[in-house]
């Protein structure tokens, strides 16, 4: 961040900040050399790079806002049940009528941000660790959902399925939203107060408060804008899926791959370090990973070994020239 | 680091002898479970119980080398889970096959154990991700092995742990392998974290690694320790739990939060520093004693899980509240 305060500092190649981009121009490389090798070389249109980012808004919606839970050095384990519980009230809401989109819409906003307050009150007031908090929080919406609902329930009206159905040329309107979120993401935390406080907080806590930055209300404004991106993303799957239903945060795993995606996109888990590009950078590899796969025509169980290697490969990649002790 | 090293003579005074609140919940608990359900009190009903809560148990006791070593261990579910699939694949139904699976599958639970502290020591992985990517490779392992569906069943030489019961014992009747399984198990990880150099030393690591090095700790080699004896642990838990429940392909998962729940319930800090197994051991008998009360409420399920986080909230807020007050 500090690079042009220093302006006698040499100007050498700083590693961990392009990591994210030589991962991604290596997992894009690897991908063409691939279609290349196997005679496949019609998938290498504009369709395809679209089709492939297509597959992961949900995702990235989400690490949207988890890479904000990071960079303040805490974490949200309860994403995956608040795209459940966003999902399943969202279609429950419209029921198929048009008019209500708009309160549905409304109401999900609304939940999704009394989450994240709720999240935020209890790690900076309670003094809860916040995997201990989010997990709980998680464990507890999934519990309220699955106890009204069990099956897929109510159903979004075709006016609504234009969010994720809908397109601009070739390009999804979702996947413009997401860019579009990630750009609005990257001017709070490049241009904004709140998001220089998020850098500082998260970079050292106390020598933020001590600067008279009010550190309870930077790390709770920054889980609501978690919970909220998360609340977006189970709107986006209702639209997607038609319908909502409590499994579909879980089945997804978005709890954790959003975390691993903010973590490979560069963004340091201890906080202060990091930014929203690098987390768009870590959701296209992953997709870019899982088309690679599916283009090889790896087997289903080794497709999920190979993913567990290369999560961890990709944060040594970096992580390894750290100095820093790791938790 | 623990309070017995550190005599308060003015906090003595004041207080009664501290004792860990987790003792009493598990005592609250099980008296309630008793008014509910007298059978409960005979030795039958809660040895049944120890023998439900003692693959938990151990792997709790496990897991917490690793919390108070500062770090997280989330592939012990999967390790459960491969020690199941892989022991009912290589058993092909023969007794005699157990003698050499079982000291297999903890050759296997060593390896996963030091490539996790491998990771995270020196390719400085953070433990979140290194053990999370850890558990989606081991878990697709599993299911490679098995090809999606088990094959095979344990033979009842392997069962021997989690299943038999010694009947005819005088005063409590019946004593489940298990239940000797935990109380053997327990006390050697409580000698190991309480009574050596190595448990002392895990605690200087999980507190402060910079003055731990500086004080001349080898860092990385406890730290790689902690997460053998955790995989170890989830192996032993894993044979114990098959002995109970049978073969199935997601027998282990969601054990990995149940256990740092059971480590966090005794008062555990996350991030290291503080813990105590014999604690631990009575968070994973809180957690099924909890169950247990639940449904014997007639509750379902999803109360189950409400409940599991308030209380994983709560005990964690309780315990930060407490530190606060005592001024440390």
């Amino acid at each position: 961040m500090t690079e042009m305060s220093q302006p006698r500092a040499p100007r050498r190649f700083r590693f961990e900040r392009h990591a994210s981009t030589l991962l991604l121009l290596a997992a894009i490389a690897l991908y063409v050399i691939l279609l290349l090798a196997l005679g496949q070389a019609r998938f290498l249109t504009l369709d395809n790079l679209v089709a492939i980012l297509g597959r992961s808004i949900t995702l990235g919606i989400t690490a949207i806002g988890q890479t904000f839970a990071i960079l303040v050095a805490s974490i949200d384990l309860s994403v995956a049940s608040v795209i459940s519980a966003a999902a399943v009230v969202t279609s429950v809401m419209m029921n198929g009528d048009p008019a209500m989109m708009v309160p549905a819409i409304g109401a999900v906003l609304a939940l999704g941000a009394a989450i994240g307050l709720v999240n935020g009150l209890v790690i900076t007031k309670l003094e809860v660790n916040p995997l201990i908090a989010t997990l709980g929080m998680s464990l507890i919406i999934q519990g309220v959902l699955s106890y009204y609902y069990n099956n897929f329930a109510g159903n979004v009206p075709v006016e609504f399925q234009i969010f994720a159905y809908g397109a601009w040329g070739i390009v999804p309107y979702s996947l413009l939203f997401m860019f579009a979120l990630a750009g609005l993401a990257w001017f709070v935390l490049r241009f904004t107060r709140f998001g220089s406080d998020i850098y500082s907080v998260g970079g050292n806590k106390d020598a933020a408060r001590l600067a008279g930055i009010k550190t309870a209300r930077v790390v709770i404004g920054a889980h609501v804008i978690c919970s909220l991106c998360a609340a977006i993303a189970g709107i986006y799957l209702a639209s997607r899926l038609r319908s909502g239903a409590p499994w579909i945060g879980a089945e997804g795993v978005y709890d954790l791959e959003s975390i691993a995606v903010v973590v490979i996109g560069g963004t340091v888990l201890a906080g202060g370090r990091g930014g929203i590009w690098g987390t768009m950078a870590g959701v296209i590899i992953f997709s870019l990973i899982d088309s690679i796969f599916n283009v090889a025509g790896v087997d289903a169980f080794v497709k999920q070994v190979l993913r567990g290697i290369i999560i961890v490969a990709a944060v040594a990649f970096y992580a390894a020239r750290s100095q820093r002790p790791v938790a | 680091m623990t309070e017995q090293s550190l005599p308060r003579p003015e906090t003595r005074k004041r207080r009664l002898p501290q004792i860990n609140p987790v003792y009493v919940l598990v005592v609250a608990l099980i008296l309630a479970i008793i008014v509910m359900n007298p059978a409960f009190g005979e030795p039958t009903g809660y040895m049944n119980f120890l023998k439900r809560v003692a693959a938990l148990a151990i792997l709790s006791a496990g897991a917490l080398y690793v919390i108070v070593s500062g770090g997280f261990d989330l592939s012990v579910g999967s390790i459960m889970t491969l020690t199941v699939i892989g022991s009912s694949m290589l058993a092909s139904n023969d007794p005699n096959s157990t003698y050499w699976i079982i000291p297999l599958m903890l050759g296997i639970g060593l390896v996963i154990g030091l490539v996790n502290g491998l990771v995270v020591s020196y390719l400085k992985v953070p433990s979140l991700i290194a053990t999370l990517g850890m558990m989606i490779t081991l878990n697709g392992v599993a299911f490679m092995w098995s090809g999606g569906a088990p094959r095979g069943y344990l033979p009842d030489t392997f069962r021997f742990f989690g299943r038999y019961n010694i009947t005819d014992v005088p005063l409590i009747g019946i004593l489940p392998i298990a239940v000797i399984c935990l109380v053997v198990f327990g006390a050697i990880l409580s000698w190991g974290m309480h009574r050596t150099n190595f448990g002392r030393m895990l605690h200087a690591v999980g507190d402060n690694p910079q003055a731990a090095r500086l004080a001349g700790v080898p860092v990385q080699r406890v730290r790689i320790s902690a997460f053998i004896v955790s995989a170890l642990t989830a192996v032993l838990a894993g044979i114990i739990l098959g002995g109970r429940a049978g073969v199935s392909v997601n027998i282990g998962s969601g054990f990995e939060l149940q256990a740092i729940t059971a480590a966090v319930i005794g008062g555990a800090q996350l991030l290291g520093g503080r813990g105590s197994v014999p604690a631990a051991i009575a968070g994973a008998l809180a957690l099924e004693a909890i169950f247990t009360l639940l449904n014997l409420l007639g509750l379902a399920q999803p109360v189950r899980l409400v409940v599991q986080g308030l209380i994983l909230i709560g005990a964690v807020a309780f315990a930060t509240y407490q530190r606060k007050r005592s001024g440390r």
